[in-house]
């Protein structure tokens, strides 16, 4: 059978808010570069695609969509693509994936950072746009306001997607700006020739003249083509508008079924937006299911763990993805079953860290590993190669330049 | 009186002509390993700290990308947080633009690269206004020239708010209490001309609570910054008057503002060529010279300072006979005239050809030189020393010629006759680049307003 593609996400000290609290986690240390990097290489020993790692311009909050006061729950983070890139050098296999915000900030340097995330990890380099859900982010930059969502808009995905669909819009094009920045020098465009004593081909250097509803940008970039012509572009999904945004411009789209059955639903969904955002033949997009998961090797015992959690954080977690406490075989005969209908992989979300990482690579991996439908070894080094994506000719180059 | 510690630093070079890509030992301007080459030796010499440049648009002559010169460069602050992980004591100092740039994004991420250094990072703040470089941005151009330095300082006094919103023992996380962060920690509120956000800031301040802060401009303003606000300044001059009396001029500054001479040091960019006997040296100097101003750079940097098409002219041959066009751009992104001027250029070289009979590209090789020192590696010791003891500079940027190769002779043959001669680190003595410096800690806000 073909395998299955396994990425985690991190952030802070894992998914549930109480996991900080826990004796073997290192919630000093989140802002330290050795936290992060024993976390990545052993996700990277278990021989994962990607890690991508959350990012939120401001402070974070425990309620998605508005600030609070709260103490109990981890605060404070580390820019995620400088993050990244310190990790970039300490590995050689593992597809590194930060998020950033697009609203507030500038597409050109979203394309510098990405583009050097890239060289720095010799084309194992990933980006998740994320737009704005809090509407009190805008006050750190005093350029502009976003829509506030309300605490009803937060209990529907339709309805956060119809209120923030003006920002989706803006995303779409910040996606399409960065990625011709990408191509904008093509890959032999430094020539070195010193008979005519030139560095470059301009004719290989082009603007990108991108002209938007929201913002303009000349190009060219400043940073040559990276390793994989076009990191690879992951988007996070929910409802239509979000699945249009995957559609027209994410190499991988995260969604986040319920079920098996919520799973069929949400492909439909997914197929319907491309069908309106049709792409090149030759550009395939991933399909990854996001889980929370809490993982033990004694039936019952994650279960027990996640509700000791929820009594120190004194409610109940829950997610926008299924949150999953069981055993890794329960794990494995789940992810089997879901991904019959047509997923191609899964992005695991710890719950806490570092246990339910280790039960991933450590419990997990070697179940899928039995049952034939996961890699026993790296079987390339760019992150395109790793989820089975071409690496793409440049937008400019000339028709019937060579990929 | 004690003799002064020479501090050194290096930076990877990019965009000058200056660069001798042609060289057959020339490697990659883009590749991670040249970084690291570059790096790497910084941190085997025991230099400060190593330096990143910015340019957010690529030069453009007549209409076209500018094709000669290298061009192409990673995003700074991304490469060096790349650079922190192989390398353990090295400063690491970014250039970012404070004009397209907010002080939310750039404090939080030169926290973040302070944070994952332990302590070594330096932020280079740069101001620009032209609509060239403003078209690449969301924000055009908006910028009278006048607001330049008025924008740049309070950048960077938001920025430090920003750094301040957390203090000592906010960021503690205690699992028995259950306290993550104490109230209210990050919060902040800034209301100025150029800057009005509030909010709560994400991330808590790295080991130095502030990075160390450089400037580069040479004017009156600009030393005027740095003696207000900035750590280490910049300057360019290469002989031994001209540096001194920068040297004063700057240090005299800094009282006005509660600040001694040593709070500021004062590092001016230079090169080096080496050989065994002071001939080969100065024989060595005249190649890369020539390697520097091929031909068509030479006309090309004419064609600039005149405002017009020069391709008929022979580079090897006399200046244009014809004048320059006033007003007249052809060469955009380049600050080379900035400094004096394009009419008083213009005078200058063709003042300096006639009296010395230069061809063009002899003219451009001369006026283009950077401040370098030349010949063996004793001679260039000695020289470094006298200039920092005789207080013409508190040390030097090494920018190499050649990529990623060029520092590894001075680092293997100037910087140990340095160490015997006691002016220079056998070995780091600190973490942090403050101590580098030989800077005191940060001055945080919150202590000054108890």
């Amino acid at each position: 059978m073909t395998r299955l593609h396994l990425a985690v996400a991190l952030d802070g000290t894992g998914w549930h808010p109480a996991a900080w609290r826990e004796p073997d986690a290192r919630p000093a240390e989140i802002l330290t570069a050795r936290y992060w990097a024993d976390l990545v290489l052993e996700a990277e020993r278990g021989l994962l695609d990607f890690v991508t790692v959350e990012d939120t311009l401001g402070l974070q909050t425990s309620a998605f969509h508005r600030p609070d006061e709260r103490t109990d729950h981890v605060r404070g983070r580390l820019d995620a693509v400088l993050l990244t890139a310190a990790l970039a050098p300490l590995t050689s296999r593992i597809g590194l994936v930060p998020t950033t915000n697009v609203t507030h900030t500038e597409p050109f340097h979203l394309a510098l950072g990405i583009a050097s995330l890239d060289h720095a990890s010799l084309g194992r380099a990933g980006w998740r746009p994320q737009i704005t859900s809090r509407a009190a982010d805008a006050a750190h930059f005093g350029r502009r306001t976003t829509p506030q969502l309300t605490d009803a808009d937060v209990l529907d995905s339709e309805l956060i997607a119809a209120r923030l669909r003006g920002l989706f819009g803006e995303a779409h094009e910040v996606v399409e700006a960065v990625r011709r920045l990408w191509d904008s020098w093509e890959d032999d465009a430094v020539i070195r020739d010193t008979s005519t004593g030139r560095y470059l081909d301009g004719a290989k250097v082009h603007h990108v003249d991108f002209e938007g509803e929201h913002f303009s940008v000349r190009g060219p970039s400043i940073t040559p083509r990276p390793p994989q012509g076009q990191p690879v572009v992951t988007v996070l999904a929910h409802a239509g508008t979000p699945y249009e945004l995957a559609a027209a411009g994410a190499d991988v789209v995260f969604v986040t079924p319920q079920s098996r059955a919520d799973a069929v639903a949400r492909l439909g969904g997914f197929e319907r937006a491309r069908q309106r955002f049709p792409r090149p033949a030759g550009e395939p997009i991933r399909t990854f299911a996001d889980l929370v998961v809490f993982l033990d090797d004694e039936p019952g015992r994650a279960a027990e763990r996640k509700q000791r959690l929820d009594e120190v954080d004194g409610a109940v977690f829950g997610s926008d993805a299924l949150v999953f406490a069981g055993t890794p075989a329960e794990l494995a005969d789940l992810l089997l079953d879901w991904r019959t209908t047509g997923l191609d992989g899964f992005r695991l979300r710890p719950g806490a860290l570092p246990h339910d990482l280790t039960a991933i690579t450590r419990g997990l991996v070697p179940e899928l590993q039995r049952r034939g439908a996961f890699r026993t070894g790296y079987e390339a080094d760019t992150l395109r190669g790793l989820l089975g994506l071409p690496r793409p000719v440049s937008r400019y180059a000339p028709v019937g330049a060579g990929g | 009186m004690p003799v002064k510690q020479i501090h050194l630093a290096a930076q990877f070079p990019s965009v000058q002509h200056t660069v001798i890509w042609s060289d057959p030992a020339a490697g990659s301007q883009i590749d991670f390993d040249s970084f690291a080459h570059l790096a790497r030796t910084a941190e085997r010499g025991k230099f400060d700290f190593f330096f990143l440049s910015e340019g957010l648009r690529l030069r453009e002559h007549k209409g076209r990308v500018l094709d000669l010169d290298v061009a192409g460069r990673p995003e700074a602050l991304t490469v060096l947080s790349a650079l922190s992980a192989v390398t353990t004591h090295l400063g690491l100092a970014a250039t970012v633009n404070s004009t397209f740039n907010e002080p939310y994004d750039v404090a939080r991420r030169l926290a973040t690269l302070d944070h994952l250094s332990g302590g070594r990072a330096a932020w280079n703040v740069v101001t620009s206004h032209d609509a060239f470089t403003g078209e690449n941005f969301r924000r055009g151009s908006f910028l009278d020239e006048a607001d330049r330095y008025t924008r740049a300082a309070e950048f960077l006094h938001t920025a430090r708010e920003l750094w301040d919103s957390w203090r000592p023992g906010d960021f503690r996380p205690d699992a028995a209490s259950g306290e993550f962060i104490r109230p209210g920690a990050g919060r902040f509120a800034h209301r100025g001309r150029h800057f009005d956000i509030s909010g709560r800031f994400s991330t808590p301040p790295g080991p130095q609570g502030h990075p160390v802060i450089f400037q580069a401009g040479d004017s009156p303003e600009g030393r005027e910054f740095a003696a207000a606000d900035a750590d280490v300044i910049f300057s360019r001059h290469g002989d031994l008057a001209g540096g001194q009396a920068a040297y004063r001029d700057v240090k005299a500054r800094l009282a006005k503002y509660g600040r001694s001479p040593d709070d500021l040091k004062i590092i001016p960019s230079v090169s080096y060529v080496l050989g065994d006997t002071p001939a080969e040296a100065a024989e060595r100097a005249e190649e890369v010279a020539r390697a520097q101003v091929s031909p068509q750079t030479a006309l090309m940097l004419m064609e600039a300072a005149w405002g017009r098409d020069l391709s008929g002219y022979d580079p090897d041959g006399p200046l244009p006979d014809i004048d320059p066009v006033p007003e007249s751009v052809v060469t955009k992104g380049h600050n080379l005239y900035r400094s004096r001027g394009r009419e008083e250029t213009v005078r200058h070289w063709r003042k300096t050809a006639e009296e010395r009979g230069l061809s063009i590209r002899e003219l451009i090789t001369e006026v283009t030189a950077r401040p370098t020192f030349v010949g063996t590696p004793r001679q260039v010791a000695d020289a470094m020393n006298e200039f920092v003891q005789s207080d013409a500079a508190d040390g030097f940027v090494f920018s190499p010629n050649v990529v990623p190769g060029g520092l590894d002779e001075l680092v293997d043959r100037v910087v140990p006759l340095l160490q015997e001669m006691g002016v220079h680190r056998a070995d780091y003595t600190g973490p942090t680049l403050r101590d580098h410096l030989g800077l005191k800690p940060a001055r945080r806000h919150f202590e000054e307003t108890p």
